[in-house]
């Protein structure tokens, strides 16, 4: 077998069964990075967002804030928050690289729902404001929860981007899926068969995620079945 | 007879586009007032200056007998009083027939909701939607939600109603259905600016005809006048092509 000395399915098989114990432990880890960072990214991406739409002033700085965010690699934005800082103040790795990840996706988040709520018909603004409602009250009520819907789809798309980005919390030891399976690799040198093991249960959490998604989008549309 | 509106003077440009140009209008309280005009004449323009959706560059308009500035007046205010209905419904989609009536007056009148439901299915039932209530818009006909925007704007208990043209974008089949709350709407005795290109609603139903060309108003009068015995080339001209 060419494979013979790369790649064992015995060694896989039983690597499997070995370790999963440790990767249910890291992928916990991984939900928890990922679902931490995108809950703060959500919520800084909508405040980005309204300041990207709110007058010329306001989009300067969030135009400013999204090209220094997006132009930077997140492998440097983790690095900055946790060595960066060292010196100030220490945190703790899961929050280093929960920030990181917010910070780094709500670049990304922000221009999702810029072009969700410039993508609803004015008429709907106009229709709100004929009736009496502020500029505030129109945005809340009217615009954004259709502009939410059709953010759900590039959102979910951003939010599996996000997942697979955790694993470079591996570069600061966060004990999460990809540190588990590197740990893995130099206790016994079974390369191959682990990478792939990891790299399965990374599949499995996107397409865990996806199913989520698809379940949000398909409960948001009720008012065009 | 009580003055609703009186626009005096009202100029507007897009840029270096002058859409209208001296305009005076007065309507008075239960009038009917129908503007018409080809494509591009400013009407559009005119009803929006009134509620204020554009903002006019000079002139006066007199609401209620007081002048209403941008600068002195808290238009969302203002607005409330001013219903419109648009050519393509603008109707809340995220939202059910019921919601979109009750919205603004929970909302911005601070109504208890109990009451606002009460309202609202009242409303529904008198433009004939009583079956409706708990349905999307996107299930409607077009003459549906047309008469689901009427409700909504009348919600609000406006002391006018502005319709820019109300059935233009609906089938043929359904104008009709439109026409008629309409017209129950100005028996009652509400004041309304209507937008259109139905002339026989306009001859009807509306006491004064107000032809508009090039952003300017050429020519007015009461309908059945207006439409007998037009007094201005533009206006004999504009209705010959439209009758
Ligand atoms: N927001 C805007 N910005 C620039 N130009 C505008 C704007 N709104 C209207 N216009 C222009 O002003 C002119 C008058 O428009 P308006 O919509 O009032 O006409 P209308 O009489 O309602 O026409 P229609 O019958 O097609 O609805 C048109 O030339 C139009 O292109
Ligand atoms: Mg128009």
């Amino acid at each position: 077998m060419i494979l013979g000395g790369l790649f064992s399915f015995q060694t896989f098989l039983s690597e499997l069964i070995r370790t999963y114990p440790l990767f249910l432990k890291g992928a916990q880890l991984t939900i928890q990075i990922t679902v931490t960072a995108v809950a703060i990214g959500m919520v800084l991406g909508i405040i980005v967002a309204l300041f990207k739409l709110a007058n010329p002033v306001s989009r300067r700085i969030a135009d400013f804030y999204i090209t220094l965010i997006r132009g930077t690699p997140l492998i440097a934005q983790i690095f900055i928050l946790y060595f960066g800082f060292s010196g100030i103040f220490m945190l703790s790795t899961f929050w280093a690289v929960s920030l990181a990840l917010a910070i780094h996706n709500s670049a990304y988040i922000a221009e999702i729902f810029r072009g969700a709520i410039q993508s609803i018909d004015k008429g709907q603004r106009e229709a709100g404001r004929s009736l009496g409602m502020t500029p505030g009250l129109t945005m809340r009520r009217i615009i954004m929860p259709q502009a939410m819907r059709r953010a759900v789809p590039p959102l979910g798309n951003q939010f599996i981007i996000a997942l697979k980005d955790s694993s470079l919390a591996a570069f600061v030891s966060a004990g999460e899926l990809f540190r588990t399976a590197q740990g893995q690799v130099s206790a016994t040198f079974h390369t191959m068969e682990i990478y792939i093991i990891v790299a399965i249960y990374y599949l499995l959490l996107v397409m865990i995620l996806t199913w989520i998604v698809n379940k949000v989008e398909y409960r948001l549309s009720v008012s065009e079945r | 007879m009580k003055e609703m509106i009186r626009v005096e003077k009202l100029n507007k440009s897009f840029g270096d586009l002058h859409v209208l140009k001296d305009i005076d209008l007065t309507v008075n309280e239960s009038d009917v007032v129908c503007l018409i005009g080809a494509s591009g004449s400013g009407k559009s323009t005119v009803l929006r200056c009134l509620n204020f959706l554009e903002i006019k560059d000079e002139g006066k308009i007199i609401f209620d007998g007081e002048q209403i500035e941008p600068k002195t007046h808290d238009l969302n205010k203002i607005r409330q009083k001013v219903g419109m209905v648009f050519q393509h419904f603008n109707l809340f989609p995220h939202m059910t027939v019921l919601e979109n009536v009750i919205e603004a007056p929970i909302m911005v009148k601070k109504m208890g909701k109990e009451e606002a439901i009460k309202e609202g299915k009242a409303l529904l039932d008198k433009v004939g939607l009583s079956d409706k209530y708990d349905v999307y818009p996107s299930k409607l006909s077009g003459g549906q939600k047309q008469r689901v925007a009427i409700a909504r704007a009348l919600a609000m208990k406006p002391e006018i109603m502005l319709f820019d043209e109300p059935t233009s974008a609906l089938d043929p089949e359904l104008v009709g259905e439109v026409l008629e709350t309409m017209k129950t709407l100005a028996k009652e005795g509400m004041t309304m600016i209507v937008v259109t290109h139905e002339m026989g609603f306009a001859k009807e139903v509306a006491d004064y005809t107000i032809y508009m060309h090039e952003g300017k108003i050429v020519e007015v009068g009461p309908s059945v006048e207006f439409f007998e015995n037009p007094k201005e080339e533009r206006t004999k001209e504009f209705l010959s092509k439209v009758l």
